[in-house]
């Protein structure tokens, strides 16, 4: 069974797994419960769905009875991991920030939204960010308030006003609140954010907070020793404060009753490409990917192979789609994990050579430009496809092994994660498409190679 | 307890001047665009004097000679 919800204009379906559960009601939607079908859910009927925030009633989590590690404690026990990316446990980060707010002279801590969303296929920040705010912003302020923060910074994509300006609504709906216990003490700041795929990253945002360019930085030192100003600076998705603003009201066994062992509770995806019905879902950690298509009325044609985690994600084989469930550790074997939450389904009718080409030159464009193997080993892994996919290129022959070895080139030879994610992506994609690469380096290109892209979002 | 040496290239201070490589090639090669890979394992106590010269003749000095505690 599953559970859809169609949104006007975000386009948000809730996606719950297929087999009952052995403990009572599936327990979904979650993050996406009250989502309202345009505009974004007052604060009186956020605080009516979900309770009020902790602190403010003493009900529960307060920071009166258990002080201000209890979020830190209760967020740890949830096993909560971040969902930018990069999965890395969040109570880890919490108390990193805590301790170095403690043990230097960095002064008071900092805490940064990540709201920049720089993956073109994910819109699951920006819809929460957009229908659904007060959820975000109650993370981020009991965040501020575990690690003893005063400031609140929130990095948006200044190509999106709309999230920008939901954003700023919802905290002049706070002011007038009042009643609100957080808003008074923690100041809540926008800032925008360039457009483009490596601002998003950790450095590169705090060194742009910090009013430098939004690009990354050599680390160490890392942004939980020394960020934003100098200060220590938590840096978190919009994604994950938002499921904190629900482990504190409702505590980590209620979190861990969905999901894995390893990755438990629930989590938004961004499915996208040959869909019937693209948008964003939440799904239970380790519920069927299959299930999932299955919610969104299944694919427009026969899947050839999905793009899991982003863009800088990596391929599966469409054959594999059975087998294949929605946890890091399921998917492991697959060399491949859910990232940011994109699901991407290319169908059998693209030419994924020359999806790779225009992938690929897209992702080379985005090179922050100042690592040398980034910015010439992008450059060339684009050029090895775009030679398969052009009538009369100069040499295709070995491109297969070309791309191996330019994979491992780029991997880790940056000063931020982006060559590494071109190489996950490059990897994969040479063993699940090795016969249309093979095809393509004896014959050329092929009838698909000029059908439109089923990849969204790679204009410049 | 001893302390362990690492190299470590800052990729964004690298301008792919290849002194590194000169200086040390027991441990530092070049890609093909002359940007030097280094393999991350500890070094040989008796290549530290060279790691740290190579580490000095570097123009941009983007070659580090880390020091850290073996856990």
């Amino acid at each position: 069974m599953s559970v859809r919800q169609p949104l006007a204009d975000s386009r948000v379906y809730l996606a719950e797994r297929s087999t009952p559960r052995e403990r009572g009601e599936p327990g979904l939607p979650r993050l996406l419960s009250g989502i309202p079908a345009s505009g974004a859910l007052p604060l009186g009927e956020h605080l009516a769905l979900h309770g009020p925030l902790p602190a403010s009633h003493g009900r529960g989590w307060t920071r009166a009875r258990r002080g201000d590690g209890a979020l830190i404690e209760e967020v740890e026990r949830a096993g909560l991991l971040g969902r930018g990316g990069g999965a890395f446990p969040t109570a880890a980060k919490l108390r990193a920030v805590a301790g170095a707010a403690r043990s230097t002279l960095g002064g008071r801590p900092i805490v940064v939204v990540n709201a920049a969303e720089g993956e073109p296929v994910s819109a699951k920040d920006r819809t929460l960010l957009r229908s659904l705010p007060h959820l975000p912003l109650d993370g981020a302020l009991l965040a501020a308030r575990a690690v003893g923060a005063r400031e609140v910074l929130v990095g948006v994509c200044e190509s999106r006003p709309e999230v920008r300006e939901a954003l700023a609504s919802a905290l002049a709906e706070r002011r007038a609140h009042g009643a609100d216990a957080l808003a008074g003490t923690i100041d809540v700041q926008l800032h925008p954010v360039p457009h483009r795929y490596v601002a998003g990253q950790e450095s590169a945002l705090v060194n742009h907070l910090s009013g430098g360019p939004a690009l990354p930085t050599f680390t160490p030192p890392r942004p939980f020793e020394r960020g934003v100003r100098g200060r220590p600076t938590l840096v978190c998705n919009v994604e994950t404060l938002a499921h904190c603003a629900l482990i504190a009201r409702h505590g980590a066994e209620w979190f861990c009753e969905l999901g894995t062992d390893e990755q438990p509770g629930s989590a938004l995806v961004t499915l996208a490409g040959a869909v019937v019905h693209p948008g964003v879902y939440e799904i239970e950690h380790g519920s069927s990917l299959g299930a999932l298509l299955d919610a969104a009325d299944g694919p427009t044609a026969e899947v050839r192979a999905v793009l899991l985690g982003g863009y800088s994600g990596a391929w599966v084989d469409g054959s594999w789609l059975p087998q294949l469930a929605l946890s890091d550790r399921q998917l492991q074997p697959y060399g491949a994990s859910l990232g940011a939450g994109v699901v991407l389904v290319l169908s059998t009718r693209a030419c994924p050579v020359a999806e790779l080409a225009r992938l690929t030159r897209w992702l080379a464009s985005q090179s922050a430009r100042q690592c040398g193997p980034c910015v010439f080993g992008l450059d060339a892994i684009a050029t090895v496809f775009e030679q398969l996919v052009l009538p009369l290129a100069l040499d295709r022959r070995g491109a297969e092994r070309r791309l191996r070895t330019l994979a491992a080139t780029v991997d880790r030879r940056g000063a931020c994660g982006h060559p590494d994610g071109v190489a996950r992506l490059v990897a994969s994609a040479v063993e699940v498409f090795a016969d249309e690469l093979a095809q393509h380096a004896r014959r050329g290109p092929c009838a698909a190679c000029s059908r439109p892209s089923e990849l969204p979002g790679l204009a410049r | 307890m001893s302390p362990v040496h690492r190299l470590r290239v800052n990729p964004i201070a690298c301008e792919a001047h290849g002194m590194c490589h000169e200086l040390l090639p027991e441990r530092i090669s070049l890609d093909e665009w002359g940007y030097p890979i280094l393999d991350g394992a500890p070094l040989d106590p008796a290549l530290l004097a060279h790691a740290r010269r190579a580490a000095a003749a570097c123009p941009t000095f983007a070659l580090l000679v880390e020091q850290r505690r073996r856990d």
